[in-house]
């Protein structure tokens, strides 16, 4: 795992009051134009990443009519369209469903994927290597897949489809992803820990969630946090299985259907999608660590 | 693990065969430890994975509707898929073409802006979240919004771009623009690649730095004999994953045609995807459309198995070169 902090940049050492003259004006000079002109790109690329956000919101906020025009600002500021939103049938459904499938995806797959991530970090036996390799095929492997089978099995045989639980099930046997992530967090925790907790008389249950839970939490919450918004923004999952059923759809999926159905109100569509974006955006600011943390962990040297 | 504690070897005497019935006890609980910590995903493996791809290879050499009961037809869905469909050719087109020029672009982009904020020297917290938010936005609402925005006729980006005296195209409405469209779309959302590549990025030794200064390197010489040979696995890293990301690519593709169609069509009802002139349909919504909407499961099937050996292929090829997945001591 890398070590460096994901701090970059830091203020280069002040040169010394000894180096003047016309060198070390141009170095001056040249440092400065390299400063205006790194933040100058910095700030170009920014707003490509911040404008859409903002067009959104000011368009989230416009009258009906003004939103089909597209002016920029707002003549006056419509926040009744949120509560527009809010009352439109079934957009309170979709929130609860939404925060069920992405609550109980997330509990169901921390559960699973922690003492199959322990085993296959801390332990050795024949065939970890074929584990570990089987694990990030299915971690590769497109959903599509195998989505046909699944799907005759789940509504023919058991008639669960028009639910959440054909997603969510599976959940509790353990998710390629996370048991990945959460095995490349693992294998840093160092050995000696693991071992004095045995010479201490732990079993390995008990080191497990005495010792490595503990130490893992950040481990955890990024891998938490990875599949609390896979479930948010996932819409196969729903499309395949609670498209019959529109009281079980999620907001992600249910977002697309609330444009069709208000096919002119492009500042309601906005509001809507910027109140399936809060959530996310929110937690992000909580817990921005775990993220950064997660995304390095999966793309960097283990 | 040394089972011989002392070096000399002990005498052949009863004493190893006393320890051998311990040893293999203390064996066996290990072997069954092992697989109680594993149960949960080897369950999971086998009933959500193993049997659905069994059952997928099966129904590809099926006739079945989903009412009647399946009947053998050999290699008809097969022969079906490769020369009569009529979509597949687009659709893999398509697929292919996302995946390089989505891939390229996001690696380059990502790469770009990754070394852009190690540059940075003021306000880098702001500047990395400013390019990480869009990552987080759901697909769905990213798009809608990117849909809304490039509006030809209501969005303000075309607004912007004829107050500025740029003609403005017809983006997602355009079947030339709407895959430039999506690659657009996919570039705002870099904020996960942009965190790798910072990373490795930081990671690499300040010192081979200052020996390349010392020799004269300019800034490219820099990058290119310094930078570049460390970042590699990571550049590797990027692109593989791109391609096995790209060849699931659907939700996006199928939101912005849906909407860009305009018509008014509620989730679940029977369109032909890929607005327009099947521009944006994809191989994964292919295998939707004729699973779900026309019930040509063999057909479904046979498409399946084409993504699974494409995406087999690039992963087998992600764990050959090593790029990072699976540490040294595997």
């Amino acid at each position: 795992m890398t070590t460096t902090t994901l701090r970059a940049g830091g203020a280069p050492a002040r040169t010394g009051s000894a180096d003047r003259g016309p060198a070390a004006a141009r170095a001056r000079r040249k440092r400065l134009l390299h400063w205006i002109a790194v933040h100058a790109v910095a700030i170009a690329a920014a707003l490509f990443f911040v404008l859409p956000f903002v067009f959104v919101f000011l368009t989230s906020v416009m009258s009906d009519d003004q939103a089909m025009s597209g002016e920029l600002w707002p003549h006056e500021w419509n926040w009744s369209n949120y509560a527009t939103v809010f009352s439109t049938p079934g957009f309170l459904d979709w929130w609860k469903n939404s925060l069920m499938y992405a609550g109980l995806g997330t509990l169901f797959t921390v559960c699973s994927a922690i003492p199959v991530a322990y085993a296959l970090a801390k332990f050795r036996f024949r065939g970890r290597r074929t584990a570990m390799v089987l694990v990030i095929s299915t971690m590769m492997l497109p959903p599509q897949v195998v989505v046909i089978p699944m799907y005759l099995v789940w509504a023919q045989q058991l008639h669960l489809s028009g639910s959440l639980w054909p997603l969510l099930i599976p959940m509790a046997f353990g998710d390629a992803y996370s048991i990945f992530l959460l095995r490349q967090f693992l294998l840093t925790i160092p050995q000696e820990y693991l071992e004095s907790a045995k010479v201490d008389g732990c079993g390995e249950v008990r080191t497990l969630l005495r010792i490595v839970v503990p130490m893992a939490k950040p481990g955890i919450s990024a891998v938490a946090l990875f599949q609390f918004f896979y479930c948010w923004n996932d819409y196969f999952g729903p499309q395949i299985y609670a498209a019959q059923n529109p009281a079980a759809w999620t907001l992600s999926y249910g977002l697309e259907s609330f444009k069709s159905a208000h096919s002119v109100n492009w500042n309601l569509t906005m509001a809507a999608t910027l109140l399936v974006m809060a959530p996310v955006i929110i937690v992000f600011f909580f817990a921005q660590k775990a993220f950064v943390e997660g995304v390095t962990l999966t793309g960097v040297k283990g | 693990m040394s089972l011989v504690e002392s070096p000399e070897r002990p005498a052949a005497t009863a004493a190893p065969l006393r320890k051998a019935p311990a040893l293999r006890r203390k064996h066996t609980r290990q072997r069954l430890r092992t697989l109680g910590f594993l149960s949960p995903w080897l369950v999971g493996f086998s009933v959500f994975f193993g049997y659905p791809l069994i059952a997928t290879v099966y129904f590809s050499f099926m006739h079945y509707n989903q009412i009647q009961q399946p009947s053998f037809v050999g290699l008809r869905n097969w022969k079906y898929v490769f020369t009569q469909m009529p979509l597949f050719g687009p659709a893999l087109w398509n697929t292919l073409w996302l995946v390089v020029v989505m891939v390229a672009l996001r690696v380059i982009f990502g790469l770009g802006i990754g070394l852009l904020v190690t540059k940075v020297k003021s306000g880098v917290g702001l500047f990395r979240t400013a390019f990480y938010l869009p990552y987080l936005a759901p697909p769905v609402a990213a798009t809608v919004a990117f849909v809304f925005l490039l509006n030809p006729g209501t969005g303000p980006v075309n607004g912007l771009l004829e107050a500025v005296g740029i003609p403005a195209p017809g983006w997602f409405n355009d079947a030339a623009w709407a895959k430039p469209s999506l690659v657009l779309l996919s570039l705002w959302g870099i904020g996960d690649l942009m965190v790798i590549f910072m990373a490795a990025l930081l990671d690499v030794p300040k010192e081979q730095y200052e020996a390349a200064e010392l020799d004269g390197a300019g800034a490219w010489a820099k990058f290119r004999y310094v930078t570049w040979p460390s970042i590699t696995p990571i550049v590797m890293f990027a692109v593989v994953t791109g391609v096995v990301q790209t060849m699931q690519y659907y939700t996006q593709a199928l939101v912005a045609g849906k909407l860009a169609s305009g018509v008014n069509i509620g989730p679940g009802s029977v369109i032909q995807p890929g607005y327009p002139e099947h521009s944006t349909l994809t191989v994964p919504q292919l295998v939707y459309s004729l699973g779900f909407q026309n019930f040509n499961t063999g057909a479904a099937c046979v498409l399946s198995l084409v993504l699974f050996v494409i995406a087999m292929a690039v992963t087998t090829l992600l764990m050959r070169k090593r790029a990072g997945l699976l540490p040294a001591e595997d």
